[in-house]
């Protein structure tokens, strides 16, 4: 199966306040396959979001390789940074609309900067999108007049209008309640059904999640702890994966156990 | 472990010469953004009613009560020597080549650099500018490059319009209240006024709008990388008083090094 993104023995470290190194990722290896999900999970502080900043060249790596369709773009910078980027759709955690825009604009921004298209195509394709994402009346709303959900959707559908291959979602349910993290997921589901990209999900909400994941990367003290199926992950014999899973899946791993 | 002094000096030398370079480097990519296209002219135009025809209002009006203040005070010093001839000619040098470029930057640094710094802060602790750099958008060309172009073109018009209503208020005061002469205050100040005292005005008022702009925008800039601003909503109004003082400051030492240079 071909990578969609690889990481070679890349470390990546911060300084501390005490003027001691903090290795957040330390030698990491991995390889995500195209088409497919892959979930990156860990406590805090273990290098996720880090990861997510390293695949789009918002940070860079101290040593070892970032590999994207199996082209090495570790340090790449200025127009060839922008034209790898276009490989990626991003959403963040917090959404990332930019408030003075209204959800129309929002959406139609990428087609505005990065396409030739006429106004006309432009306003046929974002209304299409909105539609599709069930934001259709809501075009000349500001992101602050939105619930949480919906902002994720239009964020989702913004990310989505350029068609990239390789989509990356950073705490995609974060700060939403369970019927809100429920619609996200289906939706996420449906996208990916009809896009077909590579998706690369950090989350913390892992019972939703392990359903959607095709492969896992647990990471741990700045290494890749586990690398596997969510079912490899979920009956690891790792006394503090077990805790971990037991804090994050509550009943259902311990559903799980009775049985 | 408490270090010890030395090791903090050399700390502070560390982090001001790694906020130097970044505030260079935030510079030329402000430069480069203007001529990457597709240019946005509609957000210059936008940011030029912002800056300019946001701050006329504040401009009048320190203009007006300076011009009054030097109108009284310049009377009262020159009628000592029996020079009050000379107000015209002192009111409009004074504004032209220090108080007009000077106060109109300190104005608009207070007015515009601070909204411009926490608009930018904002966008950047809630991802917006990690969300342009992700859609392939340049930020710098999107909304940084466009506000220094509109500061450049704004910052020396209002100090044209300060020098205006300045010399009118000090007019008013002079002629007016101290019962100058008209013709001696007009003609003192077409005599004494040259092209290079216009020329030392509009350089300064070039060279502030530069500091405004590139201080105020690159501390909302980089508001997660200035050491003490501390995160989140608390950080963008730290960093928004210190571009304020920072690009205030650089203002008056550069109104000295102009002047000496200059003059």
């Amino acid at each position: 199966m071909t990578a969609a993104i690889e990481f070679k023995k890349v470390v990546k470290s911060f300084t501390r306040k005490d003027d001691g190194i903090q290795y957040i990722l330390n030698g990491v290896d991995f390889s995500i396959p195209a088409g497919k999900t892959t979930v990156i999970a860990g406590g805090s502080g273990q290098g996720k979001s880090v990861t997510l900043k390293l695949i789009l060249g918002l940070m860079q790596v101290d040593s070892g390789r970032i590999f994207v369709h199996g082209q090495d773009v570790t340090g790449v910078r200025g127009k060839n940074l922008e034209q790898l980027r276009t490989e990626f759709g991003v959403l963040f955690q917090g959404s990332a609309l930019f408030d003075s825009l209204t959800v129309f604009e929002n959406v139609a921004l990428p087609l505005r900067e990065r396409t030739q298209k006429s106004e006309e195509e432009i306003r046929e394709q974002v209304m299409s999108t909105l539609a599709q994402f069930e934001l259709t009346g809501h075009d000349e709303k500001y992101p602050a007049q939105l619930s949480g959900g919906m902002q994720k959707r239009v964020g989702l559908a913004r990310a989505m209008q350029l068609k990239p291959s390789i989509m990356l979602f950073d705490e995609p349910t974060t700060g939403l309640d369970p019927v809100m993290s429920q619609e996200i997921y289906h939706l996420f589901a449906r996208t990916k059904a009809e896009f077909g990209f590579t998706s690369i999900i950090v989350s913390h909400d892992i019972p939703k999640i392990f359903n959607l994941a095709d492969q896992v990367i647990l990471l741990q003290n700045g290494e890749v702890d586990i690398f596997g199926s969510p079912e490899e992950i979920q009956w690891s014999e790792k006394p503090y994966i077990q805790e971990f899973v037991k804090k994050t899946m509550g009943d259902i791993y311990q559903s799980h156990l009775v049985e | 472990m408490k270090k010890n002094p030395v090791a903090r000096l050399g700390d502070t030398g560390l982090y001001v010469l790694t906020d130097l370079g970044r505030m260079a480097i935030y510079l030329m990519y402000a430069f480069r953004g203007t001529f990457r296209r597709p240019f946005r002219w509609k957000e210059v135009v936008l940011q030029i009613n912002f800056i300019g025809a946001g701050s006329l209002i504040v401009i009048f009006f320190t203009a007006l009560s300076t011009g009054m203040v030097l109108g009284l005070q310049g009377y009262y010093s020159l009628s000592k020597f029996g020079a009050e001839g000379m107000l015209g000619s002192a009111v409009a040098l004074t504004l032209i080549m220090e108080l007009g470029p000077v106060l109109t930057a300190l104005m608009v640094a207070g007015r515009v650099g601070s909204a411009m710094c926490a608009e930018i802060g904002i966008m950047r602790i809630s991802e917006q500018i990690d969300a342009l750099d992700c859609l392939a958008i340049d930020p710098f060309r999107y909304f940084i490059s466009p506000k220094f172009l509109a500061m450049l073109i704004s910052l020396p018009l209002l100090t044209a319009v300060f020098d205006v209503v300045g010399i009118i208020g000090g007019y008013i005061a002079g002629v007016g209240l101290m019962g100058v002469s008209p013709g001696s205050y007009i003609q003192g100040m077409q005599t004494s006024v040259t092209n290079h005292d216009i020329q030392l005005g509009v350089i300064k008022s070039f060279v502030f709008a530069l500091l405004v702009v590139w201080i105020c925008s690159a501390r909302g800039y980089f508001v997660g990388e200035i050491r003490g601003a501390g995160f989140g909503a608390k950080s963008v109004s730290r960093v928004t008083t210190q571009a304020v003082v920072f690009s205030s400051i650089s203002v008056l030492v550069f109104d000295y090094l102009l002047t000496a240079v200059l003059l």
